[in-house]
């Protein structure tokens, strides 16, 4: 039982807790406000076995401290709020791990300043192996100060941190009085730690000790690990920067953060997000609701330090100055090969004029541009918020200065990112020698104007490029899945029995079985692709004695296990999708669950999540109801054995009468979507072929067979997802998950509309989805079966994306799904592998009155706050998967190349983009997209999306080559010398060979 | 969100320093103001509500009476400066009606009104200070002035508000909290157990209702014995005053009252 206390709070002590402040509203209002703040004794200073603070059992601080050669007599660190926001990294590492207090100021100035500096930090106080106590010094008498007079902020900040401190000692000492006989105790030290000198001044001068993280980090052991973890940021003080300081600025200053705020009020500036250009690295575009085409950034100084991701505010040129897209590919790489990376030194400033002189080149552009071609272009002028992250990256082995391979001196080196879309980094490192043919994983610190390239520091290093782990790593760290394994608190949130569990035997008093349908006598089967574990639906068809068909799609009861509010949950919703690479599957939920538990598996009693429809043979829903059943699935079939199965006029079991009922209401089902207008898109997909589960050495790459199975699955868990976000909807108007796909704008389509009908003569229509469907259907070239699939590939590259989201917080019409032509979705049947069904089947079971909801699915904010975590997380899953299959289809042609002899493979590609310098083609066979370039002139035509290639010899006539023709490529797999970056290199082989181009 | 207080932290503080069960300072001041029969002045934080209690005496409007028993009057008053931005509201405000409402009807059943036929009680409340739990503020300060103006009563009525920050209970909230939190008035009658009043303008889920309602049931006790304590308090001063030991010594900071 709670105790209900009353707290005083004496009159006389007014001024220290009491506060008052004026505010002024977004009105332009002035408001006072009045807060009051209760100083109690019993906040406990966190030491284990402390004889004042005597309440705390889960104290994290060990009673005498850590060693440190510094302090012979033990220490605590106490850090200041800019150690957090520059050396996040540091403290994050496992290596330095001393015990440390958390001050409540702190972690407010933290959030304040970066969300996520502050979440990250809130995750490591949640960690068992760092030795972190929170302590809550703006609420303990002793401790608790006011702003004074004329004080800034952050001055009053410090005075907190150093009033902390200094309670701290003096609580040491007083908590451990000497006992006489015996040796004085060992009072260990509370130490200071802050990158301010001036604030460490004080606190030398008030009796403390403080220290900068420099100094504590190079007199621990693992100083020559630590030290690169140090971001370069903090270094200001301690060395005075290089002749940077004299140089010329290469880029303008921001403008101040009052005048972006103002100026994109005003609608003088935009704000968006900057997208870089994967193709040419001089050029990206920041989308802004102000105009319908993004703002088109060209050359170095438009972008202004803008890296991919950051929220920027652009000023938007006069329209006379508005340009079209640059044609022409431009490799950072190529260009940028001897950049110095010093860039300090005489000879430098020369190469510098040099970089320059040849970038203007390259972003000069044609005088005749279309005029429909123009985007209003602009720069950037200032930065709202930069999103910068930990990138992976090789070492550029040329930008090495010693050659000496032991050398444990610290240089400077360029690191360049795995990912195209971001500029190379300018990294301090003195492990540069061991760190070359590695994957490492490196952090922008800062990005100054009078430097070309951002500064980083070495967050840790992945492994050696090219084997399977550190690409595998690199892969996940770059989309942000969340790939460590699940921790204690998750696992003690399965089912005890473990393996061992089983439906129990059905009775009235077992809670397993309260409400439940007994479905164990329904012939149910599941179809799935070979080798599948997570199997999270099942089917079931039989007639009606009326005529009718009763059909029933069971889902895995995932919600029976996983409960709102627990670790697990946490964990699921932080991860929001099963990640499913080519060799590795990372799960949201814990394997036991996901391929056991939950997992429908043929033979098993499992719980399930039951739709049920009564049909009429015409496929029209006479009604639907939802119910928690138990299952026993009767077989696990793969696409391809149900196909045969279904095909084979022998089999007359009920079984088999069962799927072709299913498949016959699956067919008129689809013809019925189709009917309302449903496109049927396409994207590239493949299949690796792995040489055995084991070695994982991927033998070849083939295109994935769809069969009749296929869509017979698909149809019904489409009337699954519909029925049930209709029922949801209904129950929960405000909190429903649902999901959306917005119709593309017309604009979108708008080039692809060009190509077509330049190219082939054919009209795309956009004005709906059926029309679009319909005009897709007619997009043949009869020499050319795949020109369909390229089309359908490239239109879908129009479309915008599907996304999760609350009913509550869109308008009714925009709840549309465009792509499946229903007025409301949403995903109800993968729950193992997908959050966004977990939470669907929540409410499906509150919606049903199994369970009562839970409260924090009826708060449409939180429901807003884990659709957007979802909607990012499924994105990057998809993202990552895609970039698995490319590095094996890589693999694979590597394989392939060497056991087929020299020369690398030759297959048929179609040109999807025509470049002035280059053509990038689309490898249906293999699922790639890549890259052809010509060395020599080549004439370009953009108004026709035609490049004519001179031919081999000089005098032969040039070949013409356009968008949608089909050309033979040569595919190699080549390393880039400098940084061992694997790259796939096409040339061109009919109808001209490009080798020599 | 980000710049947003929390309601919560992680240590289990709220943004004012109290932990969940912890209700914030109450003062309780029972002196004599003005012409009133009855007064007190209850602060519980920042909010502070004046409560001057008039009768029971003869209804100035025929109309009024009831013939059985006396009327009751509340008029609620909210100063201008009582909140951080300056606004006046009129005496027809809805919002300060339905509270002036809520109080009369709360208090119906546990004042001894049919001792008083054909009479009337007026309560004049005055909001002075506002942070978070006004009603709670204007139902305990009414307690406290009928039973300073001697008005017969059944039981203390005593009034908290609790709230539910995602799942944990919290009580007593300040205007921070209660702008953030669903939250539930309950008034209750320490010494029988009644509940006199519950009320809500938010959206609560009925599973977390039970819990709230049990918690703020417990810190009406709570409050009971703080306010019975300044009624003692008060008495005992002014016993005190009349008797021959009277050592005049201000017991609860009240005024001297020598001349009684």
């Amino acid at each position: 039982m709670e105790k209900i206390t009353i707290r005083k709070r004496p009159r006389s002590e007014a001024v220290i807790t009491q506060r008052k402040f004026f505010k002024k509203t977004a009105r332009g209002k002035v408001i006072k406000v009045l807060r009051e703040r209760y100083l109690r004794d019993d906040v406990a200073c966190g030491i284990q076995n402390c004889i004042a603070c005597h309440s705390s059992l889960d104290s994290t601080l060990p009673v005498a401290g850590a060693p440190h050669p510094l302090f012979p007599d033990g220490h605590f660190v106490l850090p200041d709020t800019n150690v957090f926001l520059s050396q996040m990294d540091l403290v994050e590492s496992p290596l330095f791990a001393p015990p440390i207090i958390l001050l409540q100021t702190v972690m407010e100035e933290v959030r304040h300043r970066s969300l996520p500096l502050y979440n990250r930090l809130k995750a490591l106080t949640k960690m068992d192996e760092k030795k972190i106590w929170v302590f809550y010094n703006e609420y303990r008498s002793e401790t608790a100060i006011i702003r004074e007079e004329n004080e800034t902020p952050n001055d009053r900040n410090d005075r907190g941190i150093r009033k902390a401190t200094e309670w701290y000692n003096t609580h040491l000492q007083v908590t451990r009085p000497p006992i006489r006989g015996q040796p004085p105790p060992k009072i260990p030290t509370v130490v200071l730690m802050t990158e301010d000198a001036a604030n460490r001044q004080k606190a030398e001068k008030a009796g403390m000790s403080g220290i900068s993280v420099k100094k504590y980090v190079e007199n621990l052991p693992e100083a020559n690990q630590l030290l690169d973890l140090l971001s370069a940021t903090g270094s200001d003080e301690i060395e005075p920067t290089r002749a940077a300081g004299i140089r010329q600025p290469l880029y303008p200053e921001y403008l101040p953060t009052a005048t972006l705020i103002a100026g994109v009020k005003a609608g003088e500036l935009h704000q968006g997000h900057f997208n870089a250009n994967q193709y040419n690295y001089l050029e990206g575009n920041v989308p802004v609701p102000g105009f319908n085409k993004p703002v088109l950034l060209i050359g170095r100084e438009n972008m202004n330090r803008a890296v991919n991701g950051d929220i920027v505010v652009v000023e938007v040129f006069g329209e006379s100055e508005w340009k079209a897209p640059g044609d022409e590919v431009v490799d950072q790489d190529t260009t940028l090969k001897n950049d110095d990376v010093e860039g300090s030194e005489d000879e430098a400033n020369e190469s510098d004029d040099e970089v320059t002189a040849r970038e203007s080149r390259l972003t000069k552009s044609e005088e005749t541009v279309r005029a429909i071609e123009k985007q209003p272009t602009g720069r950037v002028v200032g930065i709202i918020k930069r999103n910068w992250r930990a990138y992976v990256c090789h070492i550029d082995s040329t930008s090495l200065s010693s050659q000496n391979a032991t050398s444990l001196a610290q240089q400077t080196v360029f690191a360049t990112p795995v990912s195209r879309l971001l500029p190379r980094i300018r990294l301090r490192t003195r492990q540069a020698p061991t760190l070359i043919g590695q994957k490492i994983l490196v952090t922008i610190d800062r990005w100054d104007v009078n430097s070309r390239y951002p500064e980083g520091h070495f967050v840790r290093a992945l492994g050696k490029v090219e084997s399977k782990e550190a690409e595998q790593e690199s892969l996940l760290l770059e989309f942000d899945v969340r790939y460590r394994p699940f921790g204690k608190a998750i696992l003690e949130c399965l089912p005890p029995e473990g393996e061992q569990w089983v439906v129990p035997p059905k009775s009235d008093a077992s809670p397993d079985w309260r409400d439940r349908e007994d479905l164990r006598q329904l012939l149910i089967c599941s179809i799935d692709p070979p080798a599948c574990q997570d199997i999270d639906d099942a089917l079931h068809a039989r007639s009606l004695p009326n005529g009718n068909i009763e059909a029933g799609v069971h889902i895995a009861d995932v919600s029976h296990f996983v409960h709102a509010d627990t670790a697990m949950d946490k964990e699921a919703a932080d991860r929001g999708t099963t990640v499913y690479l080519v060799d590795k599957r990372i799960d949201m939920l814990p394997a036991l669950l996901g391929t056991n538990l939950c997992s429908l598996r043929p033979f098993v009693e499992r719980l399930a999540f039951s739709a049920i429809w009564e049909l009429t043979p015409d496929a029209e829903i006479v009604n639907v109801r939802f119910t928690k059943s138990v299952i026993a699935s009767k077989a696990a079939f793969t696409y391809e054995e149900a196909q045969i199965r279904k095909d084979d006029p022998n089999q007359k079991d009920d079984l088999t009468q069962s799927i072709r009922l299913l498949n016959a209401l699956a067919k008129k089902l689809k013809e019925k979507r189709m009917k309302a207008g449903a496109l049927n898109l396409a994207s590239p997909e493949v299949k690796i072929q792995l040489d055995s589960s084991e070695s994982s050495d991927p033998i070849d790459v083939e295109q994935k067979e769809l069969r009749e199975t296929n869509s017979l699955v698909e149809e019904f868990m489409l009337l699954a997802n519909i029925s049930v976000a209709q029922k949801i909807q209904e129950t929960f108007p405000q909190t429903a998950v649902l999901r959306r796909h917005l119709p593309p704008p017309k604009t979108n389509f708008e080039k692809l509309q060009d190509i077509l009908l330049k190219r082939k003569g054919l009209r795309l229509d956009v004005s709906s989805s059926g029309a679009l469907a319909d005009s897709l259907d007619k997009c043949l070239d009869p020499q050319e079966p795949a020109f369909n699939t390229l089309v359908r590939i490239m239109a879908t590259r129009c479309m915008l994306s599907a996304e999760y989201f609350c009913s509550g917080s869109v308008p009714r019409d925009t709840f549309g799904h465009y792509g499946l032509a229903s007025p409301i979705y949403t995903h109800f049947t993968s729950p193992i592998r997908r959050y966004a069904d977990v939470l669907a089947h929540r409410q499906l079971s509150a919606s049903i009155g199994y369970t009562s909801l839970h409260p924090s699915l009826h708060s449409k904010s939180h429901v807003e706050r884990v659709m957007d975590v979802i909607n990012r997380r499924h994105r990057m899953a998809q993202m990552a998967g895609r970039a698995s299959v490319e590095f094996y289809v890589g693999l694979a042609l590597k394989g392939r190349n060497e056991r087929e002899g020299k020369g690398g493979v030759r297959e048929e590609a179609f040109v999807i983009r025509t470049f002035r310098n280059g053509l990038s083609v689309f490898v249906s066979k293999l699922g790639i997209e890549g890259l052809v370039m010509f060395k020599r002139d080549t004439k370009f035509d953009a108004e026709n999306y035609t490049i004519t290639v001179p031919g081999a010899t000089s005098r032969s006539e040039g070949v013409t080559v356009a968008v949608f023709d089909k050309v033979v490529v040569n595919i190699e797999v080549e390393k880039d010398k400098n940084t061992q970056r694997g790259k796939v290199k096409m040339t061109l082989v009919s109808p001209v060979d490009s080798s020599g181009l | 969100m980000g710049s947003r207080v929390e309601i919560l932290n992680d240590g289990g503080y709220r943004s004012d320093g109290r932990r969940q069960f912890e209700l914030r300072d109450i003062t309780i001041n029972l002196a004599q103001q003005g012409q009133a029969d009855g007064s007190a002045v209850i602060t519980h934080g920042l909010t502070q509500v004046l409560v001057s209690v008039f009768g029971p005496r003869e209804a100035k409007m025929r109309s009024q009476t009831i013939h059985d028993r006396a009327n009751i009057n509340v008029e609620v008053n909210v100063a201008a400066f009582s909140t951080g931005e300056r606004r006046k509201r009129s005496r027809g405000d809805k919002r300060i009606l339905e509270i002036g409402s809520t109080i009369k009807s709360t208090f119906e059943p546990v004042v001894q009104t049919t001792l008083y036929p054909r009479s009337q009680i007026d309560v004049y409340i005055t909001v002075l200070q506002q942070d978070g739990g006004l009603l709670q503020a204007c139902i305990n300060g009414t307690t406290l002035a009928l039973t300073n103006a001697g008005i017969p009563m059944a039981d203390f009525v005593c009034a908290v508000t609790g709230g539910v920050h995602s799942t944990s209970a919290l009580l007593d909230l300040t205007t921070l909290e209660e702008n953030d939190v669903p939250h539930v008035t309950v008034a209750m009658m320490p010494k029988t157990g009644k509940v006199a009043l519950v009320t809500m303008e938010t959206r609560l889920h009925v599973e977390r209702f039970e819990e709230i309602f049990r918690l703020a049931g417990e810190a009406g006790k709570v409050l009971h014995k703080e306010m019975k304590k300044a009624v003692m308090g008060r008495t005992s001063t002014l016993v005190n005053a009349m008797g021959s030991r009277g050592s005049g010594v201000d017991r609860d900071g009240d005024e001297q009252m020598n001349e009684l």
